[in-house]
Formats: C-alpha cells, structure tokens, sequence
C-alpha cells in the first residue's frame, strides 16, 4: 500500500502529463481532435464508472448531462468574458446542481426506476433546446467560440516542440489537463472513506445502514460527482465540436458512455479511459481497415457498429468484469494463491444461508 | 436525536428498554406487548421457535421496522423516528441474521466501514486526499485490524469476504459491529452454521465482549444461550411468554410446553435450530 495516496496519484498525473505532450507534440491536428475527443468522453466515463461501478446507480441519461454542460459552456463563451478555467468550472457547477435534484430523485428509486428516470432525462434534455429556440439554437444548435491560445501557453509549447498550438491541440490540451485533474479527484475519492462508503451501500445497503451511513445521502453525493465530471466532460466536447445540438446528445451518447465503462470494468478509472479510447478510435480503425480489404465506404463505415457490438459481446462473455476488472481478479487470485496456500479452511464451511427477505429488515431490496 | 456518550444521572441510564411493544404486518402478529430491557454489560438471551418475532424485534430496536405501539428507550432517551443509520453513532451496533458482507471489498475494508463512526474528516478532505484524510484511514485502518486481530481473523484482511471459510465469514461480521465500539451489541444467530468447537470458541468471544458493553443474543442453540446469558427472555408467536434467569426459564412449564420441552434436553446443542423448531407444531 502506497504511503500516500496522494503522492501515488500525483506521481500518475505527472506521468500522465508527460504521456499527454508526448502524444500531443507528436501526432497531427487531425489526431489532437481525436484525443480531445477521447479526454471528454473518457472524463464523463470517468464519473459514469464512480457513480455504477462503486456506488451501483446505473445512469442512462450522462449524455443529457453532457448536454448541460456543453450548452451552458456554449452560452458562457457566447460573450468572451470570463477565462476558459472559468468557463469549464461553471458548467461542471451548473450541471452538478442539477445533477443534485436528479440524484434527490434517483436516490428513492431503486434498480430498474433510476435507469427510467435517467432514461426520461436522455431524452427530454435534447427537447428542452429545441423549447427554447431563441436561446439555445433549436435544430442548429449553438456554436461554441473557442477563445485564442493564450500567449503564455503558445510560447510554453512552442519550447517545449518549437511547434506553433492549433486551435484543435489546445482543446485537446484543455481536455487532457481537466481529465487529469477529474481523474486525480476521483481517484482520491474512490480510496477514502467516501469510495468505501459508496462500495459498502453497493454490496449491501441493509449492512452498510446499520454501520452508520446515511444511504440517500451516500447515493446523492456520488450522483453529484459523477454529474460534476459530467458537465465537465461535456464542457470539453463543446470546445471539441465546437457546436452544441440535440443531434449530438441523443441517448446513443449515455449508451455509449455505458458501453466504454462496461468494456474498460465497472468501477475502474484506468478502464474508463480504456473504454474512452475505444469508443474514439475502434470506428476509425476498423473502417480503415474495411477500405483496405476492398469494402467499399458505406461498406466499411457499416462495419464499426459491427465490430463495436462484437467486442461488447465478447468482453462480456469473456470478461464479465470489463477489462480492467479481470486482469485485476486474475492478478488478486494468483496473490491469494501465494499467500494463503497454507490457511486453508479445513472444515469445510456450510453453505452460506440463502437470503430471504424475510431474513433481512427492509424486505423491500 | 444526538446523545451524550456517557450521560450521567439520568434514570434508566445506559439500560435499553422497549416497552409494551407491537408489530403486525398485514394479519401477522409479529410482536405483542413486548416489554424488555437489557442493563449495562448485561448479556440478555432472545430465544423462541421460527418466526417466534426475534428478528422483527430487533429491527423494531433497530428502525428498519416502526412499531405499531410500544416505545424504545436508550440511556433514558425515548427513540422517535428512529432512522437505522443513526444507531451506530447511538452506541448500537448490530449483526444480521444473513450476515451482510461487503463482498467485493476486502475483509479490512469491510471492518473500517464499521469504524466509520470514528471518521473525523469529510468529503472535502477526502477529494483533495488531504493529510489529514490519510491520518484519519491510517486510525480507522488500525481499529480495524485491532479488532480482527482480537478475533483471530487478522491474517484475511486483504482477502475477499466470499473466499473466506464459514466461520470466518461470521467473525468479520462480528469485527464489523464491535468495531464501532458499542454499548449495546445486537447478535441475530451468531452462532448458526458453526461446528461445535467453533461454538465453543464463539462463546468464550462473547464472554470477553460483555465486560465492555451490554449484548441481547438472539440464538437458536441452547447450550451457548444457557452459557453465556445472564437473562433469557422467550418469544413465542411475538409474545413474551418467560423471562427470568437460565435456569429458571429452563424449568419453566409455559416454556416447556412451547418451546424447549420437546427437543432441547440438558445441554444439548441443536446444530439445526431451525428443524428443531418445527418439531414442536408437530
Ligand atoms: N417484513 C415483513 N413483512 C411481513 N411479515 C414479516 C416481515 N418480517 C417478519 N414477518 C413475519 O413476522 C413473523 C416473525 O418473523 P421474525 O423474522 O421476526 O421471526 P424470527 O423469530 O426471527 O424467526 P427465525 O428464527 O426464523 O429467524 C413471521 O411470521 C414472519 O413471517
Ligand atoms: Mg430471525
């Protein structure tokens, strides 16, 4: 165990921060865009992963939280006032208070009523801003100013690759800088007493209350978590697109989020990110490698879904607990393996009694 | 709602007492005019035939049940609206019938969430993984594997909750409970599923406990009741039908007749408390 969590993730950031110019400083504009696109979807899959994973609240309505951030993000960039960090902070606030009220609802519900719930919101979020034509754009959407490098930032980079910033690698540093810090967050998060907390109302919410923690209040805070990395996320993929429209925060969006935290394993960060990634570059992969075997466009941008939904089965089947979540499991068995050889139980332990709800206070699981 | 941890002065001070208490659900009568209390570092005895109320009692002391009537004293303090999350912090703690492990956390994990009570810092500490936040996990962490070593169980604690032997299982959730350092300590069928040594080795654990804090013992097997109880108080069909010291309700004739006669002989442990109750409808 690290003597200091945060020393440990600290240490991560820098190293991812490297890992991050690295890439940035080396790849194409075309490419920058493309890793901005994977910081916003891996920052909300980030949250999304905190909210299912640990605390077992399944979320069908991120993308319309994404929606939040992104148009408040559009509207507070309409007149060039505040700083980007500014910027960023407000709409992951905005979203967080809403995200508040929703967590309030959710919190009541249990299992297939919170994915309802979530799921009415998916879908009338996009609603709201064809509502308020005026305001917010309708069918067009808005489109997102992204503000100018800042000079300090140009000449940092410039010393750094003696290169010039476009437009698309500073958005992609803005999105790879607010990843970070998320991750940071929820990293510290997820090994304190807070992620314990929400793990324990996950496994078991009848034993979890009796050792003293609030359940409704545990299952809020961390709807409000996942729906500040939420606003963030989309904050980014604002300045990413550079437009805000209901066409881009259909359900497909909170679906998608739900497939990368699935595939990357429930509950890990680093499979968030994993996820993330797949969910950007596996379409562009595989159509290029369609058009490479002959298939013809339509063919081959045919075959991404494809593909995508395989590899969802497959992990599923083969990997239940996601990607990370397995090599995990397989890494703790074999430590298991080597310390415990000897302890073995030597009588052999009846089965555990069946749960009933009669047996249980609060029958109503 | 917040009570001093040691009050001084009061009446009934430190005692739990519920009074004249009722449940029904639906048409069930679960409970009726039950009226218990359970003094300091007193180990009271609950025992009575399934579906006697013994669970239901204890969720009524708990708040995960309202009673219809009655009412629910602790150190002088009349309980209302009892929440379950606050008994922890009220110097009660409570082991479940199924158990109730964090199974996907580790046996140590599982027990800090126990010692939660003792948490000093919040969410804001926390995020930012402060010095404080990790001094704070650092004392948890440390109750914690007190309390496992207490009960022989610290060589699991990195260890899967589901991967652990039976018995072990059931110490893990006694750590769990005695973690948060409690006055009153709850037991819902502590001892169900042991062998007999393991029985044997449970009771002496209980011995230890009640010079710390008072125990009402809900179990099936009589010699550990019998052994470890100051006081038994018999449930049948959600009345309290005797109550007095082991040896006395033992020979009580009421008892007799509705419980304990038919199968329960002189010390003898019933590994199956569960067919043994059925004998008695038979
Ligand atoms: N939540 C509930 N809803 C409806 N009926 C209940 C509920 N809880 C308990 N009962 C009923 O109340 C009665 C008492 O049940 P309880 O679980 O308290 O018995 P018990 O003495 O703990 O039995 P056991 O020895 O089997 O654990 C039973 O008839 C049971 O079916
Ligand atoms: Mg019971």
């Amino acid at each position: 165990m690290a003597r200091s969590v945060l020393l440990r993730h600290l240490g991560l950031a820098v190293l991812g921060l490297v890992v991050v110019v690295l890439v940035l400083e080396s790849t194409s504009a075309f490419r920058n865009a493309q890793f901005a696109t994977m910081a916003y979807l891996g920052i909300a899959a980030g949250g999304l992963t905190v909210l299912t994973g640990l605390n077992g609240q399944l979320s069908l309505g991120h993308g319309a939280l994404m929606a939040i951030g992104a148009y408040t993000t559009a509207l507070l960039l309409q007149d060039q006032q505040l700083p980007l960090v500014a910027v960023l902070l407000v709409a992951s606030a905005v979203t967080t208070l809403i995200g508040a009220v929703i967590g309030v609802a959710a919190a009541r519900l249990h299992g297939p009523y919170i994915a309802g719930a979530t799921l009415a919101l998916a879908v009338a979020v996009p609603g709201v801003a064809l509502y308020f034509n005026d305001q917010l754009g309708g069918e067009q959407g808005l489109n997102v100013f992204v503000p100018d490098v800042p000079g300090w930032f140009a000449d940092a980079v410039y010393f750094l690759s003696a290169q010039d910033v476009s437009g698309s690698k500073y958005v992609a540093y803005v999105g790879w800088l607010s990843l970070i810090v998320t991750f940071v967050l929820l990293a510290n998060l997820s090994r304190s007493r807070v992620g314990r907390t929400w793990r324990a109302v996950r496994d078991d919410e009848v034993a979890a209350e009796i050792a003293g923690i609030p359940l409704g209040r545990a299952r809020v805070l961390a709807f409000v978590v996942s729906a500040a990395c939420a606003g963030l996320g989309g904050a980014v993929m604002a300045l990413t697109v550079r437009i805000t429209a209901p066409s881009g925060f259909t359900l497909t969006l909170s679906l998608s989020l739900l497939t990368a935290v699935v595939l990357g394993g429930l509950g890990s960060l680093t499979g968030a990110l994993l996820g993330a990634a797949l969910l950007t570059f596996l379409p562009q992969l595989v159509t290029s490698l369609g058009l490479d075997v002959g298939l013809s466009d339509l063919q081959s941008a045919q075959l991404a879904p494809l593909v995508y939904g395989l590899t969802l089965a497959l992990v599923i089947l083969l990997a239940p607990a996601g990607i990370v979540g397995s090599v995990r499991a397989r890494w703790r068995r074999q430590q298991e393996r080597a310390t415990h050889d000897y302890d073995l139980p030597t009588t052999t332990a009846p089965p555990s009694p069946a749960r009933t709800p009669g047996d249980e206070p609060g029958g109503d699981k | 709602m917040r009570i001093p941890a040691r009050p001084t002065g009061t009446t009934g001070e430190g005692r739990f007492e519920l009074s004249d208490v009722g449940v029904s659900f639906g048409g069930v009568v679960a409970l009726s005019e039950v009226s218990l209390e359970v003094a300091p570092r007193q180990v009271l005895g609950v025992i009575g035939p399934n579906g006697a109320g013994k669970t239901t009692l204890f969720n009524v002391a708990c708040g995960f049940v309202t009673p219809d009537r009655g009412t629910i004293r602790w150190r002088g303090v009349t309980l209302r609206r009892l929440r379950p999350h606050q008994l922890a912090g009220l110097g009660i703690a409570r082991t479940l019938q199924a158990m109730g492990l964090f199974d996907r956390m580790s046996v140590l994990d599982n027990v800090m969430v126990g010692a939660d009570r003792h948490a000093a810092t919040g969410f804001g500490s926390a995020l930012l993984a402060l010095p404080r936040s990790a001094r704070d996990e650092r004392r948890l962490r440390d109750r914690a594997m007190a309390v496992l070593d207490e009960l022989g169980a610290a060589s699991y604690a990195g260890r899967l909750p589901p991967s652990l032997p039976y018995a072990m299982r059931k110490r893990v959730s006694l750590a769990r409970a005695l973690v948060s350092n409690p006055d009153l300590l709850l037991l819902d069928e502590p001892a169900s599923g042991l062998s007999q040594g393991e029985m044997a080795e449970f009771g002496s654990v209980l011995r230890g406990l009640t010079e710390r804090m008072a125990v009402l013992l809900v179990e099936h097997h009589m010699d550990l009741v019998l052994s470890v109880c100051d006081e038994i108080a018999v449930l049948d069909f959600g009345r309290l039908i005797a109550r007095g010291a082991p040896d006395d309700v033992r020979s009580d004739p009421a008892v007799l007749a509705a419980y304990l006669g038919v199968e329960v002989r002189e010390g003898a442990a019933s590994p199956g408390g569960r067919e043994d109750n059925s004998a008695r409808s038979a």
